[in-house]
């Protein structure tokens, strides 16, 4: 095994997949990336391209450096992390320091592993953001309140308290508020954090059925820890190892036949 | 002596010393509102307080008390937020914040008689405002901000970071965050914090009796322009508050009734504080509630 290890550590770029641009349309794409918390280096060489309205998990043990790899791609990581490289979106470099971030994240929204809903009402939770863009008729945040909420399937549980605390929701509720509440912003990529972690498998399957919905409209890019869900929902994988994306593939390769040892050794629950 | 003997035995012992608590509480509470109760009319409530015969009241002291605690909320709220917000949302951990909270901390164990005699200095000699409100209310602002800034501060600091990533993922600036989703959801504790530091303002004496004097003329209730000396809302006059009122009465009172006047403002007191108290519990709960829903 360790023969293997070794020989896949020494090229990883062997097994990290490469879209055939004329064929797939890229949404997001990472060059030479690198993360350091003072100085320590989290990840290293973050080469990934993202497929346009596919679903691309990320997965590898706690402290690989997935969930870093995730944040830095909206820039969450600012003031926390230093970012090095490139991420390319839509011809530019949104890791320059001359990007407008709180324009880009309009575009390229978060959920977080935590339900973050504000203390405010379930409607507010989706206008407050739109109000702050200037979007202020009454009849365009009803219908965009609706549209989300319909796309995070939980319109016909919450029409009738729109008005009420978001705080009183169930957690798996909140969560689904918040995806509605990114997707009110009508970005184009959402990356999820560990979305379901915190939620019970009745509210899991339902934010997995909800992302199957939404990667028609989004491109989906999700760090989980949970296999069977990367599994069901991804159409391409990540696997991070120790701060580099050792494997990069089909998600049906990556689960059925993974190239590099340990990957298999994760999927399969030998280790992480 | 096994575990479950020592265990109630150690248990008794924290009742008790709870209980003990209580107990002061309960007869400092019960002395002060029983011996003061009989003087709680509305005519002591509202009349002036007479220096030589019996049957003052302290209607000008009661006002000038709230007068002054509006005044320095006045001036060290807005400081004390704009401090809280710096402290909690923007600074970074360096040498100049760790200067800005050791500053706050050793001002907010200065005792308030030192400071009332730097206000003496400053504000009445130096800059000569005079035995005034506003020296008063400057000198209170000076005991009252490290206090406040720390509640504020303590309150924002009480909001899950979750919120800030929250409002930042969904492309709002630090700013709009800030005021939008952090600063309304840490208003209730923020006013719990600024109700119990009214209190603390509320019956401060020592840093009031060299600033705003000791001396409460006669003022005219239908005078409502503050440039005018009789004026109740003249900043630069003179205004005895009722926490000074107490000890100036028994220190040098010579009236007749002075205990009796001396015993029914110490209820006033107690009461006023014990209201901001329950009113800042309860108006916190309210406000909870009112800010987390909307209205269509």
């Amino acid at each position: 095994m360790s023969e293997k290890i070794n020989a896949s550590a020494d090229a990883p770029l062997r097994n990290i997949y490469h879209f055939d641009e004329a064929t797939h349309e890229i949404a997001l794409s990472t060059h030479n990336l690198h993360v350091f918390y003072g100085d320590n280096e989290a990840l290293t060489e973050g080469d990934l391209q993202f497929e346009r309205y596919k679903i691309t998990a990320l997965i590898g043990a706690s402290g690989s450096g997935k969930s870093t790899f995730l944040r830095s791609l909206n820039r969450m990581n600012d003031g926390i992390a230093r970012v090095e490289g490139e991420i390319r979106y839509r011809d530019l470099d949104i890791n320059s320091n001359q990007i407008d971030v709180y324009e880009m994240r309009r575009h390229i929204g978060m959920v977080f592993q935590r339900p973050n809903p504000f203390a405010k009402s379930i409607y507010d939770n989706i206008t407050f953001a739109l109000k702050q863009r200037g979007v202020r008729n009454k009849q365009r945040l009803d219908e965009i309140v609706e549209t989300s909420l319909r796309q995070a399937a939980m319109w016909d549980q919450v029409k009738d308290e729109l008005h009420q605390s978001a705080l009183a929701l169930s957690g798996g509720q909140q969560q689904r508020l918040c995806i509605a509440r990114a997707i009110a912003m009508a970005p184009d990529i959402l990356l999820l954090d560990e979305p379901a972690s915190a939620l019970d498998p009745v509210a899991t399957s339902q934010i997995e059925d909800t992302l199957l919905q939404l990667k028609e409209k989004y491109t989906i890019i999700i760090v989980t820890h949970n296999m069977q869900q990367a599994a069901r929902i991804s159409d391409y994988t990540a696997f991070f190892h120790l701060g580099k994306v050792l494997e990069y593939d089909e998600a049906r390769k990556i689960f059925t036949r993974p190239k590099v040892a340990i990957t298999n050794d994760y999927i399969s629950g030998n280790f992480g | 002596m096994n575990a479950k003997t020592a265990d109630k035995i150690a248990t008794a012992v924290f009742y008790a010393i709870a209980g003990s608590v209580i107990l002061i509480l309960a007869f400092l509470l019960g002395y002060i509102l029983i011996s003061g109760f009989p003087k709680l009319t509305w005519q002591f409530l509202t009349t002036t307080a007479k220096a030589f015969t019996a049957g003052g009241g302290i209607g000008i002291q009661l006002f000038n008390s709230f007068y002054l605690l509006l005044l320095a909320m006045l001036i060290s709220f807005p400081i004390a937020l704009g401090a809280g917000i710096y402290l909690n949302e923007y600074a970074k951990q360096n040498w100049l914040t760790t200067i800005i909270r050791t500053a706050i901390e050793i001002l907010s164990s200065l005792p308030s008689v030192v400071v009332g005699l730097f206000g003496f200095l400053l504000f009445v000699v130096h800059m000569k405002m005079g035995f005034s409100i506003l020296s008063g209310a400057l000198a209170l602002t000076f005991f009252n901000l490290p206090l406040l800034t720390r509640s504020i501060e303590g309150s924002l600091a009480a909001i899950p970071n979750l919120q800030r990533e929250a409002g930042l993922a969904l492309g709002l600036s630090r700013w709009e965050t800030v005021t939008h989703v952090i600063l309304p959801a840490a208003v209730p504790s923020i006013l719990t914090g600024v109700i119990l530091s009214a209190g603390r303002v509320f019956g401060e004496a020592a840093a009031l009796i060299y600033t705003s004097g000791q001396s409460a003329p006669a003022l005219n209730f239908g005078d409502w322009n503050p440039f005018n000396i009789s004026s109740p809302l003249n900043p630069m006059r003179p205004a005895e508050t009722l926490a000074v009122h107490i000890w100036k009465i028994n220190s040098e009172g010579i009236m007749p009734d002075a205990s009796a006047v001396s015993a029914g403002s110490s209820a006033v007191l107690v009461l006023a504080v014990l209201l901001f108290n329950f009113l800042a519990r309860w108006l916190g709960r309210r406000l909870y509630h009112r800010l987390t829903s909307s209205t269509n």
